[in-house]
C-alpha cells in the first residue's frame, strides 16, 4: 500500500473516531463480499480504514462513479484506496456491474458494497438491490460478512461538504452465504436482516 | 517575557514555570500512584482470597487512566504554557465528542455542530492560549489579559450563535431541547474546562497581596490531583460506610456519606499539600473541599445525562468502556469555580 493509503486510513480513524468489533466473524484475506447498511459518502473510506493492514491490501471498495471522478482530489482518494468505481447511470446488459465486479477481484480480491444502491436518508435501512444476489449466485464460494455502520451519517450527512468529527461504531458479523435454491427476494431479506441485527449487538 | 515583566514593580521573582515545589508535588503524585498500582498488582496475584474482582478491576482501570493523565499533564508541562493548553484543549475536544454522540442530534444541527467543533472550541483555547500576549493590533499596545473575552465568548457569542444557526437550517422540531444539548455539551466540556489551563495565565499573590513566586503549574497540577482524590474518596467512603445514595434514581454509589468523607479527607489531604499553592493550609483546605464538591457535583450530573440517555459510560457507543469525560467530568465541574475564587482573592 502506498503512503497515501495509510494517511487517508488514518485520517478516517481520526475524524470517525470508529470502534471496531468483529462478532463470531475474524479479520481474514479470504475472499469476501463486506456489504453493509450505506447512509454517508464517507462509508466507503472508513469501512476500508476499519480493516487490519493486511485485510485492507486486499479489499477494494466499491463506489459510484459519479461520485467518485469528479475533480481531482476524490479520484486520486479513490485510486489509493483501490476503490472499484461503479457507473450508476449507464448499466449496459452484456457489461452489468457484477460482471464487472468478478472481472476485477479475480481470485485475490475481497470487496466492499453497499447493497441499498444509494444512500438512505432516514434511520432504517433500505431494500437491497438484486446485485448481491447475483454475485453470490456466480461465486458461491465467497463468504458474505454483513457489516453494521454507525453513526456515520451524523458525521456527514447527506448534501453536507464539512464532517463534524463524532464517534461512530462498525460492527461486523457471522458471514452468510448463498442457500442451495433460496429465492432471489428471501435472500435479500436475510442479508438485510444479518445487517439489521448486529445493530442491535 | 522578562520585558514584559519589568513594568510590575510588584514582581520581585519573576515566576518560574517549574520550581522546586513543582517537582515535588509531582514526586508526591508519583509515589502516590506507584503505590496504588502496586496494591492493585499485588491483589491481582493473589487473586481469589477475600478481593471483590470488579472493584479490583475498577481500580485498577482508573490507575491506567491517571498514569495517561499525568503524562499527558507532565507532557504539557515540557511543553511549556502552549503545549499545555494544546493538550488540554484536544482533550477537550474529545470530551466534547463523545457528549455529542451521546445525545441524539438531528440533520438540522449538522452546521450548528460544525461551528461548535471546529470554530468556537479552537477559539476558547487560542484566547487562552494568547493569555495577556495577544497581538499587538487587539490591544493597541496596551498590555491586556484576553480574560474579558475569554471569559464571556461562550456565554455571549456562542450561546446565542448556536440556537440562531439552527434556526436558520430551518428544522423547528424539538428545537429548545436541541440547543440546550449543544449548549450544555459546549458549557461543560468546552468552557468550564478551559479554565483550568487558564490558571497558568493569572499573576498569583498569597491572601495578604504579597507575590507568590511559585509557579502557577503547581496549582494547576493541584486542582487536577484533589479532583481527582475526591472522587476516589467519595468512592471509598460509599464503600466503607455508605448507607443514603443522594439520588437512588440517578446513581445509587453517590451516597452523603461519601459526599460528608470526601469532604472531610480532601479537605484534609489539600490542606497538607498548601506548599504547592500561594494558599495558607487552611485556605488550602477550604478550597480543596470545595472543588470535592464540584467533583461531585459534576459527577452526580453527568449520571443524570447519561441514565437519561440509557447508557453507563460515555466513551464509545460500545458498552462497558469508560470515555474520556467519565474521567474528567469532576475536574469539568470544579474548574471554573477553582479559577474563579483563585483569580478573586489570590491576585494582585
Amino acid at each position: 500500500m502506498t503512503v497515501t493509503a495509510h494517511v487517508i486510513a488514518l485520517a478516517a480513524k481520526l475524524l470517525s473516531g470508529f470502534t471496531v468489533r468483529w462478532i463470531d466473524c475474524y479479520p481474514d484475506t479470504c475472499q469476501r463480499v463486506y456489504f453493509a447498511n450505506h447512509t454517508s459518502h464517507l462509508d466507503p473510506v472508513v469501512l476500508w480504514s476499519s480493516m487490519p493492514n493486511d485485510v485492507r491490501r486486499v479489499t477494494r471498495p466499491v463506489a459510484a462513479k459519479d461520485y467518485w471522478s469528479q475533480g481531482r482530489i476524490r479520484p486520486f482518494i479513490a485510486r489509493s484506496f483501490n476503490a472499484l468505481l461503479i457507473d450508476r447511470m449507464e448499466i449496459k446488459v452484456h457489461q452489468s456491474p457484477v460482471d464487472l465486479m468478478i472481472r476485477e477481484i479475480g481470485d485475490v480480491y475481497s470487496l466492499i458494497v453497499f447493497p441499498e444502491g444509494g444512500r438512505s436518508s432516514g434511520d432504517e435501512m433500505g431494500e437491497f438491490k438484486s446485485g448481491l444476489y447475483y454475485l453470490a449466485k456466480k461465486r458461491p464460494d465467497l463468504e458474505l460478512v454483513p457489516v453494521y455502520m454507525e453513526n456515520l451519517n451524523r458525521i456527514l450527512p447527506r448534501g453536507e461538504v464539512f464532517p463534524v468529527p463524532l464517534l461512530s461504531s462498525i460492527t461486523f458479523g457471522p458471514p452468510i452465504w448463498l442457500e442451495a435454491g433460496e429465492a432471489k427476494t428471501a435472500f435479500l431479506q436475510r442479508a438485510r436482516g444479518a445487517v439489521r441485527a448486529l445493530k442491535d449487538l | 517575557m522578562a520585558s514584559l515583566l519589568a513594568v510590575l514593580p510588584s514582581d520581585p521573582l519573576p515566576p518560574q514555570w517549574l520550581n522546586l515545589r513543582t517537582y515535588w508535588l509531582l514526586a508526591v503524585v508519583l509515589v502516590a500512584l506507584a503505590i496504588t498500582w502496586l496494591v492493585g498488582f499485588l491483589l491481582e496475584r493473589r487473586h481469589g482470597a477475600n478481593v471483590d474482582t470488579a472493584l479490583l478491576r475498577r481500580l485498577n482501570h482508573r490507575v491506567k487512566a491517571w498514569w495517561l493523565m499525568a503524562a499527558i499533564l507532565v507532557l504539557g508541562f515540557l511543553l511549556q504554557r502552549p503545549g499545555t493548553v494544546l493538550l488540554f484543549g484536544l482533550v477537550s475536544f474529545w470530551a466534547l465528542r463523545e457528549f455529542v454522540t451521546m445525545t441524539p442530534t438531528r440533520r438540522g444541527d449538522h452546521r450548528a455542530l460544525f461551528w461548535t467543533f471546529m470554530i468556537i472550541t479552537p477559539l476558547q483555547y487560542l484566547l487562552i492560549g494568547l493569555g495577556s500576549n495577544a497581538p499587538r493590533w487587539l490591544t493597541k499596545g496596551q498590555e491586556t489579559d484576553l480574560y474579558s473575552l475569554y471569559s464571556i465568548m461562550i456565554p455571549v457569542y456562542a450561546t446565542l450563535f448556536v440556537p440562531a444557526r439552527i434556526a436558520f437550517s430551518g428544522d423547528a422540531k424539538r428545537f429548545l431541547e436541541r440547543t440546550a444539548k449543544i449548549l450544555a455539551a459546549l458549557l461543560i466540556c468546552v468552557y468550564s474546562l478551559s479554565f483550568a489551563p487558564a490558571l497558568l495565565n493569572l499573576r498569583l499573590t498569597t491572601s495578604n497581596g504579597q507575590p507568590w513566586s511559585g509557579s502557577p503549574v503547581s496549582v494547576l497540577f493541584f486542582l487536577v490531583l484533589i479532583a481527582q482524590l475526591a472522587d476516589v474518596l467519595q468512592f471509598a467512603w460509599t464503600r466503607l460506610a455508605g448507607k443514603t445514595p443522594v439520588a437512588p434514581a440517578i446513581n445509587a454509589s453517590r451516597t452523603w456519606e461519601g459526599l460528608g468523607g470526601s469532604l472531610v479527607t480532601t479537605a484534609l489531604i489539600g490542606g497538607a499539600l498548601y506548599w504547592a499553592t500561594p494558599f495558607q493550609p487552611w485556605e488550602a483546605a477550604l478550597m480543596s473541599m470545595l472543588v470535592a464538591a464540584m467533583a461531585f457535583a459534576g459527577g452526580l450530573t453527568m449520571s443524570a445525562i447519561k441514565r437519561d440517555r440509557g447508557v453507563t459510560d460515555t466513551g464509545t457507543l460500545v458498552v462497558g468502556h469508560p470515555g474520556l469525560l467519565d474521567r474528567i467530568d469532576n475536574v469539568c465541574f470544579a474548574a471554573p469555580v477553582f479559577y474563579h475564587l483563585t483569580r478573586f482573592f489570590f491576585t494582585a
